[in-house]
């Protein structure tokens, strides 16, 4: 594996669109859930463990070979909020398209040509990973990372945050997102052997409620 | 020996108390339903109660406290084509620490057949201090079936510090998971449980899950039901109403309107 595919795909200048997206930081802001850098860091601390969970394993188990469409249903399945079915599905797109360029793979084509309108993120993901020649194990920390460095890199401007303190936030998370990195790997080996079902299935119920909310509104600065 | 005695007998020992319950309703030829297995166990005490129409309904009667640590509880529930059940519970389960170290499990199987109904509408869960219960469900609906299922979880009773629950909701309609859900929350869950992300401090979680095969053809927009609840389509011919609230008698509100806006 070469170490600076990784700090490509990771970097957030990658042009795959996440900037457009609060992860929710948006809607849990403006219901004054969020109102400092203490409560952002419980925010994302909950979302890497839900949301962010499964976003790894799932990225991880496309690395590891498996199907695509298995793993896209099971993302289905794991976010009842359609908004953010929907957010996801354009994200996998726009991670598609900017992966096809960077690392062109008959893999990236085929899942192009089978979901037109998108695969989900994670999805995509763990079969970007796998172009660049990365681990499962990579594409779970991107995963993870991204479930919070997303909202802390929102809320700054949300919330005119010092990014000082958004970047101390993402810093004090790092051992929780190794950890979840592993687990994810753990799960997503499993999911090869038990089918997708033994993948986890996180949820956060505000994350959930807040995105359909949030979906509805006339005006808002991030697109979920 | 029953579960019941086993608890007063050896309530010491190592093993906590096993016990399964099994429903069968199947339709009785004439348009009504009959309940060829209806078998409590222990703790898990089934009674026929008056039917209304073609709908066969039973009451889930706690015949001791529980579940505790240790102890394994299992309902197996199965409607057949053209059967109509509605399964309710006498009073809220609570989930108490027990003697025995390590976490009780409550698992519940519920298989809707094509042209089957089933209403499952059980009383809340109460996870109280010290707690730490696993209760999985899982669903299996066949492509023409019909399902409401409500789980209501209320994390500690009045002023007290929850127990530990993981709770994983799964449900497949024509052998395709529409959803599945898990949660963490009270002492040793995952970080953040309690957060801004999760639940923000409510104390009691629902979730409401409507099967309808003409869901397919109609599906329902997804629907703003307040600051803390929605009505969300699923990827399949089913919707989730998921919820929190302060407390049980507000997220049963939220729940029973909700219900009603799709019965409507």
């Amino acid at each position: 594996m070469s170490r600076a595919a990784l700090l490509v795909l990771a970097d957030g200048r990658f042009p795959a669109g996440g900037h457009a997206h609060s992860g929710g930081a948006e809607a849990a802001v403006k219901a004054g859930r969020i109102t400092g850098a203490a409560s952002l860091e419980t925010f994302c601390r909950g979302r890497l463990h839900t949301a962010g969970l499964v976003a790894a394993s799932l990225a991880a188990a496309a690395v590891l070979g498996a199907d695509p469409a298995e793993l896209d249903a099971a993302a289905d399945a794991r976010t009842p909020s359609p908004a953010l079915r929907v957010a996801a599905r354009k994200l996998g797109r726009q991670l598609t398209r900017a992966a096809r360029a960077t690392w062109p793979s008959d893999e990236l084509d085929a899942l192009a040509r089978r979901f037109p309108k998108g695969a989900h993120q994670p999805v995509v993901l763990g079969l970007v990973a796998r172009a660049a020649a990365l681990e499962p194990v990579d594409a779970a920390h991107c995963a993870a990372y991204e479930s919070v460095s997303g909202p802390a890199s929102a809320t700054v401007r949300l919330l005119s945050l010092d990014p000082f303190d958004a970047t101390g936030v993402l810093a004090r998370l790092a051992p929780d997102v190794d950890r979840v990195a592993d687990q994810a790997v753990e799960a997503a080996r499993r999911a090869i052997d038990e089918g997708v079902d033994a993948l986890p299935a996180g949820s956060a119920p505000l994350l959930e409620i807040g995105a359909e909310a949030h979906a509805a509104w006339a005006v808002r600065l991030f697109a979920s | 020996m029953g579960a019941g005695a086993a608890r007063r007998l050896d309530g010491v020992s190592m093993g906590g108390v096993r016990a399964t319950a099994r429903i069968r309703a199947t339709a009785d030829g004439r348009g009504g339903t009959s309940l060829p297995v209806l078998e409590g166990d222990g703790p898990l005490a089934l009674r026929r109660t008056r039917g209304s129409g073609h709908e066969a309904r039973v009451m889930l009667v706690g015949a001791m406290s529980g579940p505790l640590g240790g102890d394994r509880f299992r309902i197996e529930c199965g409607v057949g084509d053209g059967a109509r059940l509605r399964v309710g519970s006498a009073a809220a389960t609570i989930a108490l620490p027990g003697q025995v170290k390590g976490e009780a499990r409550y698992d519940v199987r519920l298989d809707v057949a094509d042209g089957g109904e089933l209403r499952w509408l059980p009383e809340q869960l109460i996870c109280a201090g010290g707690s730490d219960l696993r209760v999985v469900t899982r669903v299996e609906a066949g492509a023409g079936a019909r399902l409401v299922l409500r789980e209501e979880q209320v994390l500690g009773r009045v002023g007290e510090e929850p127990g530990r629950l993981g709770s994983r909701l799964t449900v497949r309609v024509a052998g395709r998971t529409v959803l599945d859900q898990e949660l963490g929350c009270g002492p040793g869950a995952p970080g953040g449980w309690d957060g801004p992300a999760v639940l923000g401090g409510y104390r009691a979680v629902g979730q409401l899950v409507v099967v309808r095969p003409e869901f397919a053809k109609e599906p329902v927009p997804a629907r703003v039901l307040g600051e803390t609840a929605v009505l969300a389509p699923l990827a399949g011919p089913a919707v989730l109403v998921s919820a929190v609230a302060e407390d049980a008698l507000r997220l049963r509100r939220v729940l029973d309107e909700a219900l009603a806006g799709l019965d409507a």
